[in-house]
């Protein structure tokens, strides 16, 4: 994959040198000019309006798999500015190791941000060796284009053999767009990685059609061999304070003015709890089956002697008994919980496409013919409004 | 506005079952629908073609039998409908997928937006979208849950785990949508009647200008080297009794779970 | 003999099933316990082009025939049972405006009626006049350029939502069924006012109303058909009823069915899915076999009207059979319920309170029997 410039399109107008992150482009005699600083990320080629920079993205096994060594990780930090990062990070660090050192490489994680540098002391208490930092006010919110245009240039630069991205919003919107630049093969939603000691590879297992069928997939020839990584799913280091790593500055220049995308307003959704629903390791979910929305209260209160979430069917968002933020299923949000508690919830097709991968699942219904049971751990056809708060008082009694 | 809409056939259930001695999946007697989530991406061409006018474009890369699929796209309402289907299509991954997809609206030509569904059933990956969107050299918005264009730029609002974004960009530009977008319109009859008299356009590989060793199989960097259907969740334990004993069994199950 | 829909046929069914399945069926329920006209439905069948599905293209409709709308009708039935009511008693004012409507009748009422603009009913019943139709005792006295009716309809489905009814009248005492006149009266004609709407077993959402005409002035443009020529343009119409009441038991029987059968396999009695119990098996073998021959005496009754061929038997046939497999599959199934199926939780009670209409509306079961036994006695007399 190459940039090219086509010199006899250029007409000077100087979008190209401002958009480079790397300081790459030089105007001699009023045309672009590429220096040694090219990392072949190809922002300057999506700047052009003249189709005078051109990224050739042909995609041909051109690629000599054995210059490209070292596992990364993608960085990602969770939103509200605490300084902290989501769950997948960390996970994906504590696999990365495991695969880094099957091989025999360096473990690194890519951070990008702005005012992030103590960060880094995170990456390595989990696991990473070096940490590559680019800290600049346009990295400040994530938005596709500098994301891409600097990790493309610094995979392209430090070539990693294996580059692993958390499946959040965020690094499904970003993934595919850098592998598309890098012609490189993507996995989406990985809940197994494995190496392939014999033909270094990266073994990547994921599920399709909704969970019912498992694949593995390789990427024999092109390189970086990229997967977005189901969180919840991997295993994260003890975080180990004495650890220490390597921070590597990346200096990086954007202009504001090269970015395309506007972000006009950040808005948080409305939801009735303090657990991050996403994230939780344990959800009391409440249906239909509650009658009337003060009836969410017995969810709740199981909820926070458990020390979890929330969650909701589609029928009760509906009925407006609950904010959508809480609406688990496949028009509302996937969760990977530790245990899930369904009370009052019939178990649509739909519902279930949101929960049913919860490693264990207790569905309480008084109808027997309920769907729910249908994935149920443990089923209970009984009265949600006596073992809720019957439970929750023995939780707490228990405790 | 010329809008283009990305839609992808899939079988109709996920309920997939492989054929235990080829590990191959078992196609026949399933029903083909379009991936639910694309006619929320063509219901929101529509409405955006009914407030600013203009052309919606349905096209998708597939088998010969992926024009049902496009014929329902013309039954809701889009303009014209184009099937990009050749041998060398075939065994396409995500990256394939976009660059022929790319080829087909750099044909189309003057686009101003590009509308996909945020990802399909089958696949379950979500890049094609992004992908396309880096061919064309366009900026992408995903998982729109409201759009708006206006005066050459296009402002949506995405839904992320916990919160929204609103972001706004110029067109041309690429954007996936959300199954909360809209409720898409079920075709009325006359329209069915209508879309199963149209013409659905054919190009392959020749017509769109585009390089075999890009497309299909050839053009595809990953490969699926083996599929086979998940462990079955075991069947489940019934609690039974009265409430108190059910709530003590669970707080011993609750203990175990941790 | 070919007993597969054609091309076009299909493509509309499978866009109607995905409407039903989406839209109708999760509501059905709540639907009923409105009590009150599912006006957003009736809506939604006009958006889809459904209310005028036999009527000719240029007429607005679709152009197809009377299977097509016999097998829409079906699957409106099947998700919910007051759509397909409000959607059957639509065509019954649509039919004889088609059949005996002049070119400048069907001009200025067909197009409403076909995009669904305006509704239609049918009004022939009279507290004194159920199974004996020729005793009609609203009367219709010609007064210089126009009609007087004074008199007094009831259980007229649609009836205060419609705007366009079909009236029977008697224009012509002394003649009986020979002097009945067919009139289009529009809603908002003075003297054309609305009685109670009965309160009724099932179907609570449908309007079954009273139709009062005191000195009510209809011009004579708008007779139906011939002066006195009424009872046939009712005999007619009901012809169609009578495939659009065995349309409409077939999709209950049918969701009767596709209730008990997954019900069957849920719960779970002596250790066992109730479905494996032969008396089970059974009762779903029968349920299954009716409903099949229910549907198939009522396919080919509309496949009849639709080849111009006389009908009237075979129409009488459809729906004597399939309003009592209706009575007998949703008994059945809530058999198979037990318990459940006995509450308010689930839709089969409900079922079995709607079927017991069939048997009795647009021709009771005995006046079905009567009218095949008539045409049998005398085609098999050598």
């Amino acid at each position: 994959m190459a940039v090219r410039l086509i010199t006899e399109n250029c007409t000077g107008c100087k979008l190209c040198p401002r958009a480079c992150p790397y300081g790459a482009i030089d105007m001699v005699e009023g045309k672009a000019q590429l220096n040694d600083n090219c990392t072949q990320c190809g922002a300057c080629a999506s700047s052009c309006k003249f189709d005078a920079i051109v990224l050739e993205t042909s995609y041909t096994p051109e690629v000599d798999v054995d210059q490209y060594r070292g596992v990364w990780v993608v960085a990602e930090s969770a939103p509200g500015g605490h300084g902290e990062f989501r769950r997948g990070t960390l996970e994906l660090l504590g696999e990365g190791r495991r695969l880094a050192d099957t091989l025999g490489v360096e473990l690194a994680a890519v951070l990008l941000g702005d005012g992030v540098a103590e960060m880094a002391k995170k990456l390595f208490a989990s696991g990473a060796d070096k940490v590559y930092l680019a800290q600049d006010p346009v990295l400040a919110h994530y938005r596709t284009g500098p994301y891409t245009d600097v990790l493309a240039g610094l995979i392209n630069r430090h070539r990693p053999e294996i580059v692993l991205v958390s499946a959040t919003p965020q690094g499904r919107d970003l993934a595919p767009r850098v592998a598309a630049r890098l012609s490189a093969g993507l996995t989406a939603d990985c809940t197994g990685l494995d190496i392939d000691e014999g033909e270094r590879l990266l073994v990547q297992t994921r599920p399709a059609f909704g969970g019912n069928l498992m694949a593995t997939i390789v990427s024999k020839h092109a390189r970086p061999q990229m997967a977005t990584v189901r969180p919840g799913v991997m295993r994260a280091l003890e975080a180990d304070g004495s650890r220490a790593g390597e921070v590597v500055e990346v200096p990086v220049h954007l202009d504001e003015r090269s970015v395309v995308a506007k972000i006009v307003e950040i808005s948080q959704q409305e939801t009735d709890g303090r657990v991050n629903l996403q994230d939780a390791e344990i959800i009391v979910s409440g249906g239909r089956g509650l009658g009337k929305p003060e009836n969410f209260a017995i969810i709740r209160e199981l909820a926070e002697a458990l020390g979890g979430a929330v969650g909701a069917s589609r029928a009760a968002v509906d009925a407006g008994w609950i904010p959508a933020y809480h609406q688990v299923g496949q028009t509302g949000r996937t969760v990977q919980p530790k245990l899930y508690i369904a009370c009052g919830i019939s178990g649509a097709v739909q519902h279930l496409a949101g929960m049913s991968s919860a490693d264990c699942i207790i569905a309480i219904n008084k109808d027997p013919a309920a769907p729910i049971f249908n994935v149920a751990t443990y089923s209970i056809v009984g009265d949600l409004f006596e073992i809720l708060p019957a439970l929750t008082k023995r939780l707490r009694e228990g405790a | 506005m010329k809008i283009v809409v990305c839609i992808k056939q899939v079988p109709e259930s996920t309920e997939v079952q492989v054929d235990p001695k080829t590990n191959a999946l078992i196609r026949e007697g399933v029903k083909s629908i379009v991936n639910p989530v694309d006619e929320n991406a063509i219901e929101a061409a529509l409405q955006l073609r009914e407030a600013h006018g203009g052309k919606v474009t349905a096209i998708s890369m597939g088998p010969p039998q992926a024009e049902e699929a496009l014929r329902q796209a013309l039954a809701m309402g889009a303009d014209e409908a184009i099937l990009l289907v050749d041998n060398a299509f075939r065994g396409s991954d995500t990256l394939a997928t976009s660059y022929t997809l790319a080829a087909a609206v750099r044909k189309i030509g003057e686009v101003d937006l590009i509308l996909c569904g945020k990802q399909a059933i089958d696949g379950d990956t979500g890049q094609v979208g992004p992908g396309l969107a880096e061919r064309l050299g366009m900026p992408q918005v995903t998982f729109a849950i409201e759009l708006e264009a206006e005066d050459g730029k296009l402002r949506a609002r995405r839904v992320l785990d916990d919160f929204f974004e609103v972001l706004e960009v110029k067109l041309p530009a690429v954007v996936t949508v959300v199954k909360q977008v809209n409720d898409p319109r079920h075709p009325g009859m006359k329209n069915v009647l209508k879309a199963k008299r149209a013409e659905v356009a054919k190009w392959g590989l020749d017509e769109l200008g585009a390089e075999a060793k890009q497309a299909g199989f050839d053009g595809s960097p990953t490969q699926v080297i083996r599929v086979w259907p998940p462990e079955k969740r075991s069947e489940g334990k019934r609690i039974e009794g009265s409430a108190e004993e059910v709530v003590e069994e669970l707080a011993k199950v609750l203990g175990e779970v941790g | 003999m070919d007993f597969t829909f054609n091309e076009d046929q299909t493509a509309v069914l499978e866009a109607v099933k995905g409407f039903c399945d989406e839209e109708l069926a999760p509501k059905a329920q709540e639907t009923d316990e409105a009590g009150a006209w599912p006006a957003e439905n009736v809506r939604k069948l006009a958006e889809l082009d459904l209310m005028g599905i036999p009527v000719p293209e240029e007429y607005g409709g679709l152009g197809m025939d009377f299977l097509t709308w016999s097998a829409v009708g079906e699957e409106l039935s099947r998700a919910c049972t007051t759509t397909g009511a409000v959607f059957g008693a639509h065509l019954l004012a649509v039919a004889p405006i088609m059949m005996f409507g002049t070119e400048e009748q069907r001009q200025q009422l067909l197009r409403p009626l076909a995009t669904g603009e305006k509704i239609g009913a049918f009004a022939l019943t009279e507290p004194g006049a159920g199974s004996d139709a020729a005793a009609v005792a609203t009367k219709a006295v010609l007064d210089g350029d126009s009609y007087v009716l004074n008199g007094t309809k009831i259980f007229i489905s649609n009836g205060g939502e419609a705007e366009i009814y079909v009236i029977i009248t008697s224009t012509d005492p002394t003649r009986g069924a020979r002097g009945m006149t067919a009139f289009v009266v529009e809603k908002g004609t003075p003297g054309f006012e609305f009685g109670k709407d009965e309160k009724k077993m099932g179907f609570a959402s449908l309007p079954n109303r009273e139709l009062i005409f005191t000195d009510c002035r209809v011009p004579k443009e708008n007779v139906l058909g011939r002066r006195n020529a009424g009872f046939l343009v009712a005999m007619r119409t009901l012809g169609v009823g009578r495939i659009g009441m065995a349309t409409g038991a077939v999709g209950l029987a049918r969701a009767a069915l596709e209730a008990a059968v997954p019900y069957s396999h849920q719960r779970h009695q002596f250790g066992k899915p109730i479905s494996s119990f032969q008396a089970i098996q059974f009762m779903v073998a029968d349920m299954a076999t009716e409903v099949d021959c229910a549907r198939l005496l009522t396919w080919r009754a509309a496949w009849m009207k639709d080849q111009n061929m006389p009908f009237e038997k075979e129409a009488a046939m459809a729906k004597l059979y399939a309003s009592e497999v209706a009575m007998r599959a949703t008994t059945k199934a809530v058999q198979i319920f037990g318990g459940y199926g006995y509450t308010r939780e689930f839709p089969v009670e409900r079922y079995m309170r709607e079927a017991k209409l069939f048997e009795i509306v647009e021709g009771t079961s005995e006046v079905q029997r009567g009218l095949i036994a008539n045409q049998v006695l005398r085609e098999l007399n050598h």
